[in-house]
Formats: structure tokens, sequence, C-alpha cells
């Protein structure tokens, strides 16, 4: 899966990489005319909308392509960087920046392909930026303040707005569609001999009608792990796989064995967590398990995960995740966390036998139940001194506070 | 000079394709204003490594570019940028020592205010963590909220400031 970096290509690799994209970066801005100042500048006084033009389906293709591979399962949208949102930074940035555009006629990444090809205000607006960082580097005591205010996280605009990812994506792609047409409108009226001239009217318009009909399919996208997920948790699907299970008491005896083949991973909400949890088990909430940070604590074959949740089919559907995503030797608690408290501190068992999924165990639980019967002193004894270390145990867990999971580098980025 | 350019939609697609395939492959988003931060870093920390080290815009810096400013990614994809646009003027046959200008002045004047508009635009980066590549494009296309606000506030206040300097271009 998606991204490469940094797991699959070196830092020294990465940096070639830079190069190459680069020169294709540098190429397609030089030739859709970014290179040129007064082609830039058109776009806020109507005589030549290029910007609007490039920029627009630039970021339209690219989102479309972030949103289908993230569908398919093929880019980890967990991976891959956001830029983060600092409000007052975002806003006080982005008017400075404006007053530059409109002042200096070029961006930093245009000045540069201007600069090279020969455009001399080009190399003059190149020489302005460094000043104005080392300025702003210089002052930055004064700007440090305002720079980190607000800082909100790497947060995504459709949940800012709290509409789903493909239904924003849909609008932009409309939004972006409409203002080519309208823009195209005014440019005719300001500038008749502009780039609209060039434009083939009947192409441009089946290509509108095209890209709204791919928008629109966007609605249908939910994201990769929101798909598995439904999926999993089917009923159909939770009926027709199987999961290992394991009784409360077995596992209730490995924790007080310390038994070191054990990871237990809690799949409820940090707030369930905070409250109760087992001894050495690691919160991994069910929609984290897709999460590359997780991979080392999931993907240890040594170990034996028993998945623990409020109830058994809580825990299958997030084992079942697992299994979909290539985890291996993964088991479920029987019953879930709340009846093991209750047979294993407060002494009140319920009848805990697994839900056998196949008929096939029907004479091993024939056997397993004459096996109890035999031993039902001794697990009544094992019970009673249980409960006492357990709860013990619980107490301390709870006190050392949670378990906290070591993170793998993310990807950096930015400007 | 009359040159021809590439179709705006095409264009725009193939950067495109080349912002996702930098998002796919890397997994971060393209840029430009970070090599210019690069380089800063890197002269000053060069010519008074002192004062850089007391700096905390330095000194973090220095830290989160490993002591090597200019080993960045974002240094080798300018590299890139310059070997690409260049090639790209020889193809189109667009290689001048030029100076561009609105018709009402005169060529020294558009030098200084190219120079002021990066100054401003170097400054404005920094506080956005990113320009038109970095926040604005990269942004829009992984959908951070964060990169959309940058990106309407550059083009928002370029429109509504655009009729007062109207003289420089129009």
């Amino acid at each position: 899966m998606f991204p490469l970096v940094p797991n699959l290509i070196s830092e020294e690799l990465n940096l070639i990489v830079a190069l190459l994209i680069g020169i294709a970066f540098g190429f397609v801005l030089e030739q859709a005319g970014f290179s040129s100042s007064k082609k830039l500048a058109g776009v806020f006084y109507g005589y030549d909308f290029t910007v609007l033009r490039v920029f627009f389906t630039a970021g339209v293709t690219a989102m479309c392509g972030v949103i289908i591979l993230g569908y398919l399962g093929w880019l980890d949208t967990d991976f891959i960087y956001i830029n983060p949102t600092y409000l007052e930074a975002a806003i006080l940035g982005g008017v400075i920046m404006g007053f530059g555009f409109i002042i200096g006629g070029y961006c930093p990444g245009t000045s540069i392909a201007g600069m090279a090809i020969g455009k001399i205000d080009a190399m003059f607006f190149v020489g302005g930026g460094l000043i104005g960082v080392f300025l702003y580097a210089e002052l930055y005591p004064w700007f440090e303040g305002i720079t980190n205010a607000s800082f909100l996280g790497n947060i995504r605009i459709f949940n800012s707005i709290g509409i789903s990812q493909g239904l924003f994506g849909f609008l932009l792609i409309a939004v972006a569609v409409g203002a080519f047409i309208m823009t195209t409108m005014i440019e005719k009226k300001i500038n008749p001999d502009g780039p609209v001239k060039m434009f083939n009217t009947m192409h441009h318009r089946l290509a509108g009608i095209g890209v709204l009909v791919l928008g629109a399919a966007l609605l249908f996208l939910p994201d990769y792990k929101e798909r598995l997920f439904q999926e999993v948790s089917a009923p159909e699907y939770l009926r027709t796989n199987s999961v290992n299970e394991m009784t409360a008491d077995e596992l209730v005896f490995r924790i007080i064995d310390r038994d070191p083949k054990i990871s237990i991973i809690d799949i409820r909400t940090p707030e369930e967590f905070s409250k109760t949890l087992l001894p050495g088990s690691v919160n991994i909430e069910i929609k984290q398990i897709f999460q590359k940070e997780f991979s080392e604590v999931l993907g240890n074959r040594h170990k034996k995960k028993i998945f623990v949740a409020n109830d058994e089919t809580e825990a299958r559907t997030g084992a079942l995740i697992a299994q979909r995503l290539g985890y291996e030797n993964i088991s479920i608690l029987c019953g879930g966390l709340p009846k093991l408290i209750r047979s294993a501190i407060e002494l009140k068992p319920e009848g805990e036998r697994c839900i056998f999924n196949s008929s096939a165990d029907g004479n091993k639980q024939e056997i397993a139940l004459r096996v109890d019967a035999l031993q039902v002193k001794d697990t009544e004894r094992f019970r009673a001194k249980a409960s006492v270390i357990l709860a013990a145990m619980m107490k301390e867990a709870k006190n050392s506070g949670t378990k906290s999971t070591k993170l793998v580098k993310k990807v950096a980025g930015g400007c | 000079m009359k040159t021809t350019y590439m179709n705006p939609y095409l264009a725009g697609f193939l950067l495109g394709l080349v912002l996702l395939a930098t998002i796919v492959i890397t997994g971060r988003g393209l840029g430009a204003s970070g090599a210019l931060k690069s380089a800063v870093v890197a002269t000053v920390s060069g010519i008074a490594p002192q004062h850089a080290h007391e700096s905390k815009f330095y000194s973090e810096n220095l830290k989160s570019l490993h002591d090597n400013p200019l080993k960045a990614w974002l240094v080798f994809e300018v590299l890139g940028v310059i070997i690409g646009g260049f090639f790209s003027g020889i193809v189109s046959d667009r290689l001048t020592f030029t100076t561009e200008r609105g018709p009402r002045i005169t060529n020294s004047m558009r030098l200084g205010f190219a120079l002021i508009g990066g100054l401003l635009f170097g400054m404005g980066a920094q506080f956005a963590r990113g320009c038109t590549s970095g926040a604005a494009l990269s942004g829009m296309a992984v959908l951070s909220t964060g990169g959309i606000i940058t990106m309407m506030a550059i083009f928002g206040t370029g429109y509504a400031v655009a009729y007062f300097f109207r003289r420089l271009w129009i």
C-alpha cells in the first residue's frame, strides 16, 4: 500500500525522486505559461484566467486521485501529509501572500520556473523571497505567537464542515466547472484575443460534462476503511467467518501467569479503556486497527493477540478486520469484557460458553462439558483465588496509566 | 515574442498527475517556499553559526532538517523545477532574458515591485506554512482545512486589492 516513503524508499532515494518530480513540475509550470508574470496577474484583472484553470484542474485531479486510490485501499490516507491547520496563521499568511501575488506577479514556484527561462523580474522575486524569509526569521520572536495560535490539528475540510469526503469532492468539482464557464465568458468580453480564442468549445463542453459525471461518482465512494468496516460488520459476514475464541477463565489464567506469548488488544474507546483495563492490554480502537503505527503490535506473529471488547460481536468485528488486513494469530475473548469482570472479579459466572461456529465442534463441546464437570471444584477454587489477584493487577494497571504505543515515523511535508 | 502555451486544462491535468504521483510515492505534496527557507537557514548558519544557534527559528529548522538544510526534499525538488522549466523553455523556444511589466510602469519599477512581492510572499509563506504550491495546491489535493483557508485568503486578497494595484498591470 502507498505511500512508499518512509518505509520502502530510503531518504537518499527520496531526494532523487524529489529531483525527478521537480523536473516534471517545472516543465508543466513553464508549459502552462506560469513563467510569465503578466499571464499570472491576468487572473486578477480578467484578461487571462490561465492560473485559475490550471490551478483548479490540478487540484481537482489530484484530489480525485487521492479519494479514488483511498477507496481502493491502495493509498493509506492516514499516512500522507495533511497540512496542519493553524487558523490565524493560515489567514494572515494567505493575506500577506495575496498582496505579494498582486504586487510581485509571481508566487514562489512560478518565479522559479520564470527564472529558469531568464525572466529577470522572476529573479528579483526569488531574491525578495529570500529576504522575506530572512526578515521573518529575524523577527520570529514577535511572530511566533500568532504563527502557532489556534492549532486545530491536521484536520480535513469535509470534517470541518461536517459532510462526507465524496460530497465535498463533488461540490468542489461543480464549483470548478462553474468557475471555468464563468471566467471564460468574462475573458471573452475583456480580452477576446486572449487564451480563450484557442479553445475548442465542443471539446471543453464534453470534458466539463465528463468531469461532472466523474464527480457525481465520488459521492458513492466511501473510504476504503469505511467500506471494509461495513463489509465486515454485516451479520452475514460475521456468521460465515470464524475467529478463534478464548474463554474468560483461560485469559484470566494467562494474565495472572504473566504469559509472555499473549498480547491483549482492547478495542473499546479510550474513555472506556481508561476506566477499566486488563493488565498489559493495549488500547487500539476498532477504527485504528488500520493504522500503520499499530502494525508492530498486531503483526507480531509470536504472540497470540486477544481482542477484547464490550461484547463478542464487537470483538469479532475487530478481529475480522485485522484478519482481512493480513494479521494472524488472533483470538477473541468469549462473552466480552464486562462479562469477564462479572465472572472473574465479582464471581458471578453466567453460563459462559462460547458460541461455537460449526457443528463439528459438537463432540468437543460435550467432552469439554464432562471435563468441566470433573473440574468444577478446581475451577471454583481457581476463580476465587484469581479474582483477588486479578483485581489487584487491574488496579495497578489502571494506576500506572494507559499503555502508550510506540509511534512509527510519519511522513514529513510542507513548505 | 508570440508563443503558444499548453491548453490550461491539459496543463492542469498533468500538474494534477504530478502532484498525485508525489503524494502516492512520497506521502507529501509539492512545494517551493520551503527551498527558500532552506537556503536562508543554510546561509545564516554558515555565516553566523552562533546567531543561528541562539535563534529559535534557525535552531528549530536546523533540527528538523537534520543540520543539513540543503539536503532537503524541497531543495532537490526546486532544483528539478529549474531544470524542468529550462528544458521547457528550450522545447518551446522561450529562453530570453526579459522583464515583463504592465504598460504603465518602467522596467526598474517592475523589478522593485517584484522584489517587494517576493518579500511578502517569503514572509507570508512562513506564517501559512507553505505557499501557493505547498499550502494551497497540495492542501487542496488532500483536502486540508488549513490549506484551503490559505488558498482562499491568497486569491481573495488578490481580488480584493487588485483594483488598487491596477497601474502595475493594465
